[in-house]
C-alpha cells in the first residue's frame, strides 16, 4: 500500500510544484505582507507587524467607492445576465431555422476584444466635440435630454458598466446554457406533453431542475467573474477610474500597485485579502443554497 | 375503448438531403383493437412500430389516415387531449421528482372541473400504486429504485389518470432476463384488472406471444399479420411471419412440389394436395420433426442437448437455409447418438410451404 501512495505522490508532484508555486507561495506572500506594516519595496523593509493596512484601506474612500461600485455590479448584472441567457437559450433550442446563425451570433461578443468592444460602447455612449453618441441621439430623437453617460453622474456611469458586463458575459453563458438545454432526455418533454403539461410548467418543473447543475455553475462563477472586474471598467472610463469614481476592487489593488498612487504593496494586499474574504464568503452561501435547490444525479 | 386505424400512414423525408425520397415508416395501417384487450405490436427493429405507437398515442402526426378511439377521430388532437397514458422506453422518470411526485405530476396538470385537491390526488397515487404495488416506495427518488421497480412507477404514471388507451413502449427492454419473465405477467394482470385497452411494442416475439390477446406482426412499415397468438404461430401468411415466430426458429428447406409430392434434396418426405408445382420453400417447425428409423427425411446428426422433458436433436442437410436444423422431440425418443445420420418423419401441421420468391404461403391439404 505504500508503495501505491508513494507512486501516487509522484505522480501528483508536477501538479502540486505548479500549484504551490503559482498559488499557495503567493496566498500566502499576499497574506504575510498585508500585515506588515510601512512596506517598502525597494529596500525590502517594513516598521513592524499588525493591521493598520487593513485599517487604512477599510477607511480610504476610494476603496469604499471601489466597494460599492463593485456590489453594485454584482447584484445587478449577474441575476439579469443568467436570467436573460437562459430566456435567449430556452428561446434559441425551441427554434429550429437559423439556430445555427443566431447562436453564432449570441457567441459573437466572446471572441471579440475588451478594448475592441469597449471602442464600441464609446462610440454608443461618449460625448464628443462632434457628436454626443448614438444613444443620446436616440433619447434626444424620443424628446429627452441628453445624459453624459462616460463622465456624467455616476448612474448613468453605472449603467453603461452593467450594460458592458451583462453584454459580455452573456455568449459563455448562452453556451453553456443552450447545450445544457439540449442534453435534457426528450422523453422527459414527451412524457408531460401526453399528460398535459403546460409549457410554462414544463419549463419551471422539469427543464429548471434538469439544468439546475450548470445554472448554478453560471452564478457561482458570474459571482467571482463581477468581484474579479476591472478590464470592463478600464475600456470604458480609461485608466484613472478612482478620479472617475468607478474603481472597482481589482482596480483599487492595481492602482495600490502600480497606479499614480502606486507603491504601496502593503495596502494592495490587504485589499487583496479582503477581496479574497468576500469572495468566500458569497461563494460558500451559493454552495450552501446550492445544496438545498439543485437536483444532482 | 376501442381503437381503430384507417389507412393510417407516416412518411419521413430521407436523411440523406441529396436524395429526395422518403422513408416510409408506416404504411397504410388499417386494423381494429378491440376494447379492453392487450395487443402486441411485434417486429424486428427499424420495422416502424414505436413510430406506429407514437402515431396512437399522438406525439407524431399521420401524413395520411385516420385514429379513432371508440367513435372519437383523433386523428388531430393532440396527445393531451385523447387521453392516452404512454410509458417510455427509458420509463422517462424525473428523476428530481420523489414516487409519489411522479405519479401525481399528471394529476396536478387538470384545470377546471377536473381539477383535484391535494388529498384526493394523494388518494388516488396510493390506489394506483398499490395496484402496481410499489405504496411502499412513495418517497423514494428514482435513482434509489431498480429497473422493475421504475417500470412499475411508470406504469402508475401513465395509469393515474385512467387513461383510455395505454401505450408501452417495448416495456421490458431494460430489464434482466428474470425480472422480464416477472415484469411481464404483472403487466397482464394490471391490464386485466383494469381492463384498459393496452397496445405495447415489442421486438421479442416470445414476449409478445406470452401475454398479448391479440399480435400484429409487422416488416418494413406494412403489417404482415394479426391474429391471436396461436393462430398466428400455426397459420403464418407468409415466410417472414413463419420465421419471426417462435423459438426455436423455424427452419427452412429448398425443395420443389411434383405432382403431390414434397421433396427435399432427393428424398420424398411428404404427400400433400396443392395447386402448385417446381420450386418451394418448406418450413418445418423444430416441434414437427418425429424421429423414425425408415423417416423420409435424413440429416447428418451433429449433436444431442438433453433438456430434461425434451430432448433437442441439432443436426444439418445440404438443403436447409441455416447451417444447423434443431428439432425437439420428446425425451422418450431414443437417439443412436453413435450413428452419423438422424431419420426423420414430418408432422404435416408442422410443415408450411411458401412461393419461393414472395414468400406467400402455399396452403395444402394432406391427402
Amino acid at each position: 500500500m505504500d508503495k501505491q501512495n508513494n507512486k501516487a505522490w509522484l505522480y501528483l508532484i508536477p501538479a502540486l510544484i505548479f500549484i504551490g508555486v503559482f498559488m499557495v507561495y503567493p496566498l500566502v506572500d499576499v497574506l504575510i505582507y498585508s500585515f506588515e506594516e510601512g512596506y517598502n519595496s525597494a529596500s525590502q523593509t517594513y516598521n513592524g507587524v499588525g493591521g493598520y493596512n487593513y485599517s487604512f484601506v477599510l477607511r480610504d474612500p476610494y476603496f469604499l467607492q471601489a466597494v460599492k461600485s463593485t456590489f453594485i455590479l454584482v447584484i445587478i448584472t449577474v441575476p439579469l445576465s443568467t436570467g436573460i441567457a437562459l430566456l435567449i437559450s430556452a428561446g434559441l433550442s425551441s427554434i429550429k431555422p437559423l439556430r445555427n446563425l443566431f447562436q453564432t451570433v449570441y457567441f459573437l461578443p466572446y471572441v471579440t476584444n475588451t478594448l475592441a468592444v469597449g471602442l464600441v460602447f464609446m462610440i454608443l455612449f461618449k460625448k464628443t466635440p462632434y457628436s454626443d453618441g448614438l444613444v443620446n441621439l436616440l433619447i434626444s430623437w424620443f424628446g429627452g435630454s441628453s445624459v453624459d453617460f462616460i463622465d456624467g453622474p455616476y448612474a448613468a456611469k453605472m449603467f453603461v458598466l452593467c450594460f458592458y458586463t451583462v453584454w459580455v458575459v452573456m455568449p459563455f453563458k448562452i453556451l453553456i446554457l443552450t447545450s445544457a438545454l439540449a442534453s435534457v432526455n426528450r422523453d422527459y418533454y414527451n412524457a408531460a406533453k401526453v399528460d398535459g403539461t403546460s409549457p410554462f410548467r414544463i419549463f419551471r418543473k422539469i427543464t429548471l431542475p434538469m439544468i439546475s447543475p450548470m445554472l448554478f455553475y453560471l452564478i457561482i462563477t458570474g459571482f467571482i467573474g463581477a468581484f474579479k472586474a476591472y478590464s470592463d471598467a478600464v475600456a470604458l472610463f480609461g485608466t484613472d477610474l478612482n478620479a472617475a469614481g468607478m474603481n472597482t476592487i481589482v482596480g483599487y489593488i492595481y492602482d495600490m500597485l502600480y497606479g499614480n498612487s502606486g507603491g504601496y504593496p502593503s495596502y494592495a494586499s490587504a485589499a487583496a485579502i479582503i477581496l479574497f474574504v468576500i469572495v468566500l464568503t458569497i461563494t460558500c452561501i451559493n454552495l450552501i443554497v446550492r445544496r438545498r435547490f439543485v437536483h444532482s444525479k | 375503448m376501442k381503437v381503430v386505424l384507417e389507412n393510417l400512414t407516416k412518411k419521413f423525408p430521407s436523411k440523406n438531403k441529396k436524395e429526395h425520397s422518403e422513408v416510409i415508416a408506416v404504411n397504410d395501417f388499417t386494423l381494429e383493437i378491440p376494447d379492453g384487450k392487450l395487443v402486441g405490436l411485434l417486429g424486428p427493429s427499424g420495422c416502424g412500430k414505436s413510430t406506429a405507437l407514437n402515431l396512437i398515442s399522438g406525439l407524431i402526426k399521420p401524413t395520411s389516415g385516420k385514429i379513432f378511439f371508440g367513435e372519437d377521430d383523433v386523428t388531430s388532437l393532440p396527445p393531451e387531449n385523447r387521453g392516452v397514458g404512454l410509458v417510455f422506453q427509458s420509463y422517462a422518470l424525473y428523476p428530481h421528482l420523489t414516487v409519489r411526485q411522479n405519479i401525481i405530476f399528471p394529476l396536478e396538470n387538470l384545470k377546471g372541473k377536473n381539477k383535484l385537491t391535494k388529498d384526493e390526488m394523494n388518494k388516488k397515487a396510493l390506489e394506483i400504486a398499490q395496484l402496481v404495488q410499489i405504496d411502499t416506495l412513495m418517497d423514494r427518488k428514482p435513482s434509489e429504485l431498480s429497473g422493475g421497480q421504475q417500470q412499475r412507477v411508470a406504469i402508475a404514471r401513465a395509469l393515474v389518470k385512467i387513461p383510455r388507451v395505454l401505450l408501452l413502449d417495448e416495456p421490458l427492454s431494460n430489464l434482466d432476463a428474470r425480472l422480464r419473465l416477472q415484469t411481464r405477467e404483472e403487466i397482464r394482470r394490471i391490464q386485466k384488472e383494469t381492463g384498459i385497452t393496452t397496445v405495447f411494442v415489442t421486438h421479442d416475439q416470445e414476449e409478445a406471444m406470452s401475454i398479448s390477446d391479440l399480435i400484429i406482426v409487422m416488416k418494413d412499415g406494412v403489417i404482415q399479420q394479426i391474429g391471436e397468438p396461436q393462430t398466428v404461430y400455426d397459420d403464418p401468411r407468409n415466410l417472414f411471419v413463419a420465421k419471426f415466430l417462435g423459438t426455436p426458429q423455424i427452419t427452412i428447406f429448398s425443395g420443389r412440389l411434383e405432382g403431390g409430392d414434397l421433396f427435399i434434396g432427393g428424398e420424398k418426405v411428404l404427400r400433400v394436395n396443392a395447386d402448385h408445382t417446381g420450386p418451394v420453400k418448406i418450413g418445418v417447425r423444430p416441434e414437427g420433426y418425429i424421429p423414425s428409423e425408415n423417416g423420409a427425411l435424413s440429416c447428418r446428426l451433429s449433436r444431442i442437448e438433453v433438456m430434461g422433458r425434451d430432448i433437442s436433436v441439432v443436426s444439418s442437410n445440404p438443403a436447409a437455409e441455416s447451417e444447423f436444423i434443431r428439432s425437439i422431440v420428446s425425451a422418450e425418443n431414443k437417439i443412436d447418438t453413435s450413428s452419423e445420420t438422424v431419420r426423420f418423419d414430418l408432422k404435416p401441421g408442422k410443415v408450411h410451404l411458401f412461393h419461393e420468391d414472395s414468400g406467400e404461403r402455399i396452403p395444402f391439404g394432406i391427402n
